[in-house]
């Protein structure tokens, strides 16, 4: 049995000065980076392949099994230059480990890049990292000069013969652009949309040359694999999901914050380990990863929170984003609001999603105001119906989970929108942090 | 009003720093802001020439961008998050209060040219919520009150340090770091504050770690000690198609159906 938390990539969070090339290179970083130098690319790519790593950027597909699909035989595509992409844009509301990793640790994840970057033959690699969080900009960009400066990126590095150069890019605020190919067009200069697929990424993405597109999480657990093991990695976790994890808690909780745990670890267990739910509250409802994942309530206390439990109770892992609410929550403004947010960031491209969240709006804003309509839930149920599966990317399929995931367990509710304001059922200012729970104005 | 030199071989410099220039117009848009004040006509030009793009694809990127502000910026830009979790919590009361406060709708700057307010998205912050952002710094956990004393004191020009990051300089000159050049306040705050280290503090107290490296502590341990070489386990996934119908949802759309492209051709990077 591995201990309840297993801080990895936290564990030199706390240390002073954490952010700088000599604080990680204190404590053992840029080792995994020699051995790895060390290694066959082809060997880092079975390391990957084998530790069981699952993308930490919502999908959970196998880390190395993408690395493999990167062409390296005499092909057109295999001849061609190829990049790495970390995914730094973390917008998924809700989704909040991949900030302060890289605030706090940032050359943890300029480690993973150099490694990977390696193991698939790529000689250029990019972060792309939202900007809207400046410090964090300001972090990476240090790291990389920083390891510029020590020899760890550049030309020839180490003597090894292995070339990685390493650009910070900071994007403009624009959810879809977190969608890969969407991320893709906006590195080039263009608008951020979803490109239509085939052809892949693995094949033709930056510059219709072969790219791998990973989330910030799973590149920084790169060096902790080479390090460790893949026996070690394995270790922790469960059967299919390897591995530990941030798991970030935020909502109406005593302790909200980042949790490191092996995958699996149930909500009931987190929430037990910062003391609970705040004062004289109650879990209503909350989202295991992030808004685009169905809600789930205080009966799936106990699911474990891995790739199979969470799809098993009906909704997905994603980024491990535990937002908690409490009694005082009114659903419906939660799901309108969330609705709002699909909508504008609907990047336009596809008419389901366009016209859809747009529809989807207004019917919630009858609703939370307490003026809807006969037939109102089923109208929900049957745009989100003609959006899911139809949509041309993911975010048209996520804008419809909160929805029909809270008529599911909360119809009542919307019920109750045909005659009762939201903000009558439940007064806004009950649920704020500044109002003790039962507390008036 | 013209762009000066010094801007157009900056904005040059930007675009020799990619492989392929194009990809440089988001950073030279970021630049043209911090010397404009905004997404000037002039700007939009200026980034077209140097890409050899016309000024209406420049625009079209441009306007596609919530960060590329079209009107001039006030001095200072002050974020308020009001998706859902932080709104609950209270982003939409501080929102208000400072609407009030301030005098100013959603996107609008201070008569007196100091402070733009707008409310924003989710920006990875929601353990530390209610959330605001001053020049895109995090102002964490902020009550009605605590705001109203931020957009004052910056109003005042006083010396505000972001509750995890930098002294506040001014929009223009974040949007100049947004653009790839460094500041120097690399080394302010802290690496880590508050809900980050939660986790990590419960782990201290009651002395929990991960296994050991390289030990294979766990049940799975039979392979011996270095598992770096590439020791083959029983486990996960082994093809791709199997690994697609475990992956969650669409989301894992593209990745999967990679499988089926013909990149596979898994050359050098197979293990079998
Ligand atoms: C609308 C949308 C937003 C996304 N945002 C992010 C994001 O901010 N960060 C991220 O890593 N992945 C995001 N993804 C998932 C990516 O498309 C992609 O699956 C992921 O970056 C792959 O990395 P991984 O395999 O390491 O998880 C998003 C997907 C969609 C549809
Ligand atoms: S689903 Fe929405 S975000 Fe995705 S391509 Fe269609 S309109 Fe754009
Ligand atoms: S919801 Fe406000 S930071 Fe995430």
């Amino acid at each position: 049995m591995t201990d309840v938390l297993t801080p990895v990539l936290s564990k030199n969070w706390g240390d002073d000065r954490a952010w700088t090339l000599q604080a990680y290179e204190d404590q053992g970083g840029y080792q995994a980076l020699t051995k790895a130098l060390s290694m066959a690319p082809d060997d880092l790519v079975t390391l990957v392949k084998d530790s069981g790593l699952r993308g930490r950027g919502g999908a959970g597909f196998p880390t190395g099994m993408k690395w493999s699909f990167i062409p390296q035989d005499d092909s057109a595509a295999g001849n061609k230059p190829k990049y790495l992409v970390v995914n730094a844009d973390e917008s998924e509301p809700g989704t909040c480990k991949d900030i302060p990793l890289m605030m706090a640790s940032p050359h943890t994840l300029v480690e993973g890049v150099i490694i990977a970057a390696h193991a698939i033959r790529a000689k250029r690699a990019f972060i792309y990292v939202r900007g809207e969080v400046l410090h964090v900009v300001r972090r990476l960009q240090a790291a990389v000069r920083e390891a510029y400066a020590a020899g760890h990126l550049g030309s020839n590095i180490h003597g090894t013969g292995v070339d990685v150069d390493l650009m910070v890019h900071a994007g403009a605020g624009a959810y879809i652009c977190g969608e890969e190919t969407a991320l893709l067009d906006s590195l080039e200069g263009r608008r951020g949309q979803p490109r239509l697929r085939p052809p892949f990424p693995a094949v033709e993405g930056l510059y219709a040359c072969p790219t791998v597109i990973n989330n910030v999480e799973s590149i920084a657990s790169v060096p902790s694999i080479v390090t460790g093991g893949i026996d070690w990695f394995g270790s922790m976790g469960t059967e299919k999901s390897k591995g530990y994890t941030l798991y970030s808690l935020s909502g109406h909780v005593k302790r909200p914050g980042q949790y490191e745990a092996p995958l699996g670890i149930t909500l009931r267990e987190l929430l037990e380990l910062g003391g609970g739910m705040r004062e004289g509250a109650e879990l209503k409802f909350w989202t295991p990863g992030g808004s685009s994942t169905p809600i789930l309530t205080a009966e799936h206390l106990d699911v474990p929170l891995d790739y199979e439990g969470v799809g098993a109770a009906g909704s997905m892992l994603g980024t491990k984003a535990l937002q908690c609410f409490d009694q005082t929550t009114s659903v419906v403004r939660c799901v309108l609001r969330w609705t709002e947010f699909y909508k504008h960031e609907s990047c336009g491209k596809c008419t389901p999603c366009r016209e859809g969240t747009y529809w989807l709006v207004q019917v919630l804003q009858r609703l939370d105001q307490g003026q809807g309509q006969p037939g109102d839930i089923e109208l929900l149920l049957d745009l989100c119906d003609n959006i899911l599966g139809r949509a041309f990317c993911a975010l048209g399929d996520g804008a419809t989970s909160p929805i029909t995931s809270a008529i599911q367990y909360f119809r009542d509710e919307f019920e109750a929108g045909m005659h009762t304001p939201s903000s009558e059922l439940f007064p806004p200012v009950a649920s704020t942090l500044f109002t003790p729970v039962g507390g008036a104005a | 009003m013209s762009l000066h030199d010094t801007t157009r071989d900056e904005l040059r410099e930007i675009a020799g720093r990619y492989p392929e220039a194009r990809s440089a117009l988001l950073p030279m848009l970021h630049l043209v802001q911090s010397v404009e004040g905004c997404v000037t006509v002039e700007g939009i030009e200026t980034c077209a020439e140097i890409l050899d793009l016309s000024a209406a694809e420049v625009s079209g990127v441009a306007t596609f961008y919530t960060m590329y502000k079209r009107r001039p910026m006030g001095e200072h830009h002050v974020g308020v998050c009001t998706n859902t979790l932080c709104a609950v919590m209270g982003g939409d009361a501080i929102f208000e209060r400072l609407k009030d406060h301030l005098e100013v709708g959603n996107d609008e700057t201070t008569a007196d040219g100091k402070i733009s307010l707008e409310h924003i998205e989710c920006n990875a912050a929601c353990d530390f919520a209610p959330v605001m952002t001053v020049n895109w710094e995090f102002f964490d956990q902020q009550t009605p009150e605590s705001a109203v004393e931020l957009v004052d004191s910056l109003r005042a020009g006083e010396k505000v340090q972001s509750t995890r990051g930098a002294t506040i300089t001014s929009w223009r000159a974040a949007e100049r770091v947004l653009a790839g050049f460094e500041d120097g306040l690399v080394d302010e705050g802290p690496a880590a504050a508050g809900p980050t280290l939660a986790g990590l503090e419960i782990a201290r107290e009651k002395g929990w770690e991960a296994p050991a490296p390289g030990g294979g502590a766990g049940p799975r341990a039979a392979n011996g000690a270095d598992g770096a070489g590439g020791t083959k386990t029983a486990v996960a996934t082994e093809s791709p198609e199997q690994a697609a119908e475990e992956a969650d949802t669409s989301r894992a759309e593209s990745e999967t159906k990679a499988a089926e492209s013909p990149a596979d051709t898994k050359g050098g990077g197979s293990d079998d």
